[in-house]
């Protein structure tokens, strides 16, 4: 197989340019006063240093994960600096203060930052290294009274509503990640949709990780209220640098009761060179609470990038009659490592949960399934559907599932299907002997591989997902 | 279907061919002119369908000797794509499915790839539905195989018309047909064999691999072939495969002497 797969695995990376701009960084290392100082730089209220303080007293004591089926050397957290923001970082009273240097980086990325030139009209903020930098479209979503802004603005302007929620869906010690996130974030995106309020356009964040030896540590607010929902997009990239870069976010969403908020990641970070060299250590922990009856949660993530992933985003079905889904395509190549899944738990009653998980090996690469699907004991009538399938592209990958099914209500339904294929030489033999060339041909098996996902993501992102895995995998078929 | 004007299409000269070093073709000659239809006859195992594999390109199979010329050019130098490009269709004794994949998508990257090739215009995916749709009603083919998934769940009658339905659109030089007739019910060999009838004039050529005399009683062959050991033993016009329908496989083998090489 191996000339025309192995040639179309191996493009070049295309984000890895660094922008030179100049920042202020944080000296490396991590203690209470780096916290301190990260608040401080920010001006933060008390309140929220003291929950940072609380998360790194909690992180102290724990220690890093060793469960999951990846391998790398032990980060080394005093080598990071936890700070970094493009200067001058006064506060930007429209578009035409961003610094030009920026806003050409963005262009190059195709992140649409002046509103006139956002066809599609999707409203983006946009986060480089540890700052937002610019949010579009903010007053035309004001008018419907949406809040859509950088977590750092709404901790200034609605304290109330992110002192409400921030932590109320992964608390602070929930895990090593998560806790660190929480002492040390710089900046995300905070989303409100009031009561009633259908978003008129898709919301989106894009993340850039610009300065090698920086971390980034985003946080991702989304609180739907009775009745509202919306459409969230996330995007991320990162220059190439033979270094690994510690990415670890924390997303955390609010449905109420009847609302619905659908979050789809593109994930393109850094991978890493084809010796395994560099690339970005993706850790992030994901969660959504459906808390109200009848809301919905669905997470659908194409996975392409970064050395190491780590990340399940989990829904909790709070709610009566509550929806939890999630579909994933996680593709790895060269020496990438994928450990990725999600956890549903079933709280409410008739509570129903869909997972649909796609992945893809090249290379040496490994790719790991890992769900959990929980049906507590109040969980009358709850039914999960499970569906897992890897695809192996020559045969120095692997891939890997592992399911956790736990059920402790006699009513509940839980069903799991899992299937591994290789991509078939006699696939590709039969689209070739219909004048079909070897790219298109694995681009059209890899994409109704990936339908069932594929067909989750709102339009411009599937086709921009759809090219991103051909170039992905150009070069790994022959 | 002969025509004294008739050019030669297909040219194999004492090609060996193998798979993981074991030699499954040894000796093949074969030469197919256009307007003329060939059948390969021969018991299971006999290198029938190695030698339409070995035709298309199949990358599981080295060639070790001997050559094939297409059209005077040399086939053994083009990737399978460019094969099929050049006018070779082989209708797949198992069709292969591609989950996801929408029949129609298919069809239309296969056709509109060759269209380019042939320097004529592609079709949106409008106009491709109203030419499919005409093609699949001379195969009595039911327009909602345009929707499924290539091949997934098809019967193996389905898939086999869909074979059909795929030379029909791309109008190949030279269509290989491993079987085609294999697991079609009566009505459905007659709608095939009218079909590939349909297809046939005398610019291009087909090469019917089958067991069964029945599938030659629609569609008549000029030659007739037999396949033993990875070889052509015997060749002979339409009444070799009466009577073979009657006799077996096993005479051959006693006139084997008197009949090598034949045809070449
Ligand atoms: N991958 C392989 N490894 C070893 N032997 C193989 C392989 N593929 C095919 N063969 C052998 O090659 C021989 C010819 O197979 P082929 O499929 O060409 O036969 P056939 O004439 O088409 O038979 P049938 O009438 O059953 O379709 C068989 O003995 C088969 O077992
Ligand atoms: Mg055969």
């Amino acid at each position: 197989m191996s000339a025309v797969l192995q040639s179309l695995v191996n493009q070049p990376y295309k984000h890895g340019f660094v922008t030179d701009i100049e920042s202020d960084v944080a000296p490396k290392g991590l203690n209470e006063d780096t916290i301190r100082l990260i608040s401080a730089k920010k001006n933060e209220p008390e309140w929220l240093l003291s929950f940072r303080l609380d998360a790194y007293r909690k992180w102290v004591t724990m220690s890093e994960p060793d469960w999951q089926n990846v391998h790398y050397s032990k980060i080394d957290y005093q080598d990071i600096s936890y700070y970094s923001a493009p200067k001058p970082k006064n506060k930007l009273a429209s578009m035409d203060e961003v610094d030009p240097e920026l806003l050409r980086t963005f262009e190059k990325l195709g992140v649409p930052m002046h509103e006139r030139a956002a066809l599609a009209g999707v409203a983006v903020d946009v986060i480089f290294d540890s700052v937002s930098v610019a949010t579009t479209y903010k007053q035309k979503l004001a008018e419907v009274g949406i809040i859509f802004c950088s977590i750092s603005e709404a901790v200034h302007n609605h304290p109330e509503l992110v002192k409400k929620y921030l932590g109320s869906v992964v608390p602070v010690g929930d895990n090593f990640f998560a806790a660190l996130n929480s002492a040390v974030f710089t900046d995300g995106s905070f989303c409100f949709i009031p009561k009633g309020v259908k978003c008129p356009m898709d919301l989106s964040t894009y993340f850039r990780i610009n300065t090698e030896g920086s971390g980034q540590f985003e946080r991702t607010l989304v609180i739907a209220e009775e009745g509202a929902s919306v459409s969230y997009l996330e995007g991320c990239t990162a220059p190439q640098f033979d270094t690994n870069q510690l990415h670890a976010a924390v997303v955390e969403l609010i449905a109420l009761d009847n609302a619905n908020i659908k979050y789809s990641t593109v994930q393109n970070w850094y991978a890493g060179d084809e010796n395994g060299i560099g690339g970005i250590y993706n850790f992030v922990t994901k969660r959504g609470l459906a808390k109200g009856v009848n809301s919905r949660i669905s997470w659908t993530q194409i996975e392409t990038g970064a050395a190491i992933t780590w990340k399940y985003p989990s829904c909790i079905l709070r709610g009566d009659n509550s929806v939890g889904e999630f579909y994933s395509v996680a593709v790895t190549n060269n020496f990438q490592q994928a450990d990725t899944g999600t956890k549903m738990i079933h709280i409410g009653k008739n509570t129903r949960s869909t997972i649909i998980s796609k992945g893809i090996s090249a290379g040496h690469s490994n790719s790991s399934y890992r769900g959990l699907v929980r049906i507590t004991p109040t969980a009358d009538g709850a039914r999960n559907y499970s569906q897992c399938d890897s695809m192996l592209i020559g045969d120095q990958c692997g891939a890997h599932t592992f399911p956790y099914i736990q059920v402790q209500n006699n009513t509940a339904k839980v069903e799991h299907e899992a299937s591994t294929s290789k991509i078939g030489e006699d696939q590709l033999f039969y689209l070739s002997q219909r004048g079909i060339g070897a790219e298109e041909a694995v681009s059209m098996i890899i994409n109704g591989f990936c339908k069932e996902v594929f067909q989750q993501l709102p339009m411009e992102f599937a086709v921009e997902a759809t090219k991103l895995l051909s170039f992905k995998l150009e070069g790994s078929v022959g | 279907m002969i025509d004294k004007n008739s050019t030669t299409l297909l040219s194999i000269k004492n090609l060996h061919a193998s798979i993981n070093t074991t030699e499954i073709l040894n000796g093949i000659n074969l030469t197919v002119k256009s307007g003329e239809i060939h059948a390969i006859m021969g018991l299971n195992g006999s290198g029938k369908s190695t030698l339409a594999k070995v035709l298309a390109g199949h990358s599981a199979y080295e060639v070790t000797a001997g050559t094939i010329e297409f059209e005077g050019k040399d086939l053994l130098a083009l990737p399978p794509e460019e094969r099929a490009r050049a006018g070779l269709f082989l209708g797949f004794q198992y069709p292969i499915e591609i989950p996801g994949v929408a029949n129609t998508q298919f069809l239309r990257l296969a056709y509109n790839t060759i269209q380019a090739q042939r320097g004529k215009d592609e079709l949106d995916p409008l106009e491709f539905d109203d030419f499919v749709r005409e093609k699949m009603k001379l195969l009595d083919m039911k327009p909602d195989f345009l929707d499924r998934s290539v091949n997934e769940g098809f019967s193996g009658g389905e898939k086999k018309r869909n074979e059909i339905l795929q030379m029909a659109l791309l109008e190949p030089k030279l269509s290989i047909l491993d079987e085609t007739d294999s697991g079609l019910d009566i009505d459905a060999l007659k709608i095939v064999a009218n079909g590939v009838n349909q297809i046939a004039h005398k610019d291009n050529a087909i090469i019917l691999v089958t067991h069964y005399q029945r599938l030659l009683d629609h569609i008549v062959p000029d030659f007739v072939h037999v396949m033993q050991a990875g070889r052509i033993v015997m060749t002979g016009d339409k009444k070799l495969a009466m009577e073979l329908e009657t006799r077996g496989y096993d005479w051959i083998n006693a006139d084997q002497r008197l009949a090598t090489g034949v045809n070449a």
